[in-house]
């Protein structure tokens, strides 16, 4: 009676193999492997300038590997099985776009001629619309909404044709603490109950802890991955970065010491009573 | 009721073959206008409308050296002039001001010397007006066919192209990243604008022709929320200020008692403006916006 779905036939919704990646003569992506599974959520967390755009670009098609080879679910629907979110949408206010209208494009956009008006499809458009809980605003110009309300808008977006692997690429860096947590939460329920794989790129990990099923991290074009407990260790990293790492743990918060200055994952505000700090070998 | 329509509507005017001529092709003008403009606000790219308009004078100023009817003109510069703009590199941010203004200093230096010629050899003054602020009285009906193609050929590529150039005037980013190609759909816009710009110069003249590209569709993106009402806003617009504009410019002449009418264009462009101007004086809203404590 019931037939295999899609994640039962292929699990692996993304899989990278050994991409490689050189621009302007620096080797951006060295050898990257790595695969995300139907319902995980997974964080690609490296520092600005660590490569994770160009790794996002290369799973979109849109940046050839040198060697290497990416493959996405099980690599028939081509550009349709990965729905992508940008980190920056700044919208003219004006833009004559409602939420629901762009949401709409991201089923036929890519079709020619004008929009036959059809149950079905504002019936698609509305399940998106409760998915990531934009009722409220899904008829007001998506120039007019806040970062977090447009970033769901996308979501829905990229959600609608019904994609095997989600990407998104920054979503917390321009949320403050109460809409990054929503986010978080809203993007990993997605994972679990639509059953796709979602794959976002950050450079600070301490907020997706908690929903994280996987970890891949991106330093010196070397990426490690599996789960946090086994890659967020120091002996990982110190190879990864090829000089010596610390990582501590402050309440349950990660902070790795040791790299490029900038490589630091620094909480802004250390809370807590003395005997909290444990050094994770 | 006689009365007020006779005091409107000057004797003559719905016979007059000139009036027929100018309002059909004044309407046709209209909707390629108000459909490819309102792409052209969404897209930002009123600057170049202004600047293909402003090059039409030099289209039509060759044109009229040649002894060909000014639309082969102006159809000609607006195409070769989005050519350039497109190949110097007018759909990235940075290049958009270079592209249009280096494009824009020299075909108005080429007008100038044309029409200049133009004047010695042939000493009709009038020619320069009629090129630079239009005028639809003096439309032959041979230019309709003309007209009809190139309007349906704008049309056309805007219809055609309507859901991926609208995805790809929002957000060039998430139209890559579904593998449309935003070049070539930037390039084909253009050629529509370009081909708009030239029919809005043959009624109202190459150095007003923005006003009917980007006037109505302004106008109609203030009052709809949705691209395709504003199409139909924009287009509905432009027809108004074009058929009140053939009216009163043909009242005109008897308002004088030297009989002198006044441009059409004028009027076209001053109704255009009115619109817009109306457009922004609504009241506040009436229909609630979701409550925001940020």
């Amino acid at each position: 009676m019931s037939v295999l779905t899609p994640a039962e036939l292929a699990p692996e919704a993304l899989s990278v193999d050994g991409v490689t990646v050189r621009l302007g003569g620096r080797t951006v992506l060295d050898h990257v492997s790595f695969s995300v599974l139907a319902g995980e959520f997974t964080g690609l967390i490296g520092s600005n300038g660590a490569g994770k755009t160009t790794l996002f670009r290369v799973i979109l098609g849109l940046q050839p590997p040198l060697s290497g080879r990416v493959r996405v679910g099980d690599g028939r629907r081509g550009g349709a099985d990965v729905g992508y979110v940008p980190q920056k949408f700044l919208l003219d206010p004006d833009m004559p776009l409602r939420g629901r209208d762009l949401i709409a494009l991201g089923l036929d956009g890519h079709r020619l001629g004008l929009p036959l008006p059809s149950r079905a499809r504002r019936a698609r458009v509305d399940e998106m619309l409760d998915a990531v809980d934009a009722g409220a605003f899904a008829d007001a110009r998506v120039g007019q909404l806040s970062g977090g309300e447009q970033q769901r808008i996308l979501i829905a977006h990229a959600l609608i044709s019904r994609p095997r692997l989600l990407l998104l690429d920054e979503p917390l860096a321009n949320l403050d603490l109460r809409a990054a947590q929503e986010a978080v939460r809203l993007l990993s329920r997605i994972a679990s109950e639509q059953r796709i794989a979602v794959l976002i790129s950050a450079h600070e990990m301490n907020p997706l802890l908690p929903v994280m099923d996987r970890i891949v991290y991106l330093a010196e074009g070397r990426a490690a991955s599996g789960t946090v407990h086994e890659v967020v260790r120091s002996e990982v990293l110190t190879e990864l970065y090829g000089h010596h790492v610390d990582v501590l743990r402050v309440h349950g918060r990660v902070i790795v010491v040791g790299g490029r200055g900038h490589d630091e994952h620094a909480v802004p505000e250390l809370v807590g009573a003395p005997g909290s700090v444990e050094i994770v070998k | 009721m006689d009365e007020v329509l006779k005091a409107i509507v000057e004797p003559g005017f719905f016979s007059n073959a000139s009036v027929q001529l100018a309002a059909a092709v004044g309407a046709v003008v209209a909707i390629v206008a108000g459909c490819v403009g309102v792409f052209t606000v969404i897209r930002g790219q009123s600057f170049a409308g202004e600047a293909l308009g402003d090059l039409g004078a030099t289209g039509g100023s060759s044109a009229y050296l040649a002894g060909v009817a000014p639309l082969w003109g102006f159809m000609a510069i607006t195409v070769t002039a989005a050519g350039i703009m497109e190949l110097i590199g007018i759909q990235r941010a940075r290049g958009r001001d270079l592209a249009t203004g280096i494009v824009l200093g020299a075909g108005f230096g080429l007008a100038a010397l044309l029409l200049y010629l133009g004047t010695i050899y042939d000493n009709t003054t009038g020619a320069t007006v009629t090129i630079l602020f239009g005028s639809p009285f003096t439309l032959s009906s041979s230019m309709l066919p003309l007209v009809a193609v190139l309007g349906a050929l704008a049309l056309g590529i805007v219809l055609i192209l309507y859901r991926p150039l609208l995805l790809v005037s929002v957000s060039p980013e998430l139209a890559s990243a579904r593998r449309l190609p935003v070049r070539l759909i930037g390039a084909l816009y253009l050629l529509a604008m370009a081909l708009a710009v030239a029919l809005s110069a043959v009624t109202i003249g190459a150095i007003l022709s923005t006003a009917l590209l980007v006037g109505p569709a302004a106008t109609a993106l203030q009052v709809t929320r949705r691209p395709g009402r504003a199409i139909v806003t924009a287009a509905a617009v432009g027809i108004g200020a074009m058929w009140l504009g053939i009216l009163l410019a043909y009242d005109s002449y008897y308002w004088s008692s030297n009989h002198h009418a006044w441009p059409v264009s004028f009027f076209v462009v001053a109704l255009v403006l009115l619109a817009y101007v109306a457009s922004r004086s609504r009241p506040a809203r009436l229909h609630p916006r979701p409550d925001r404590d940020r």
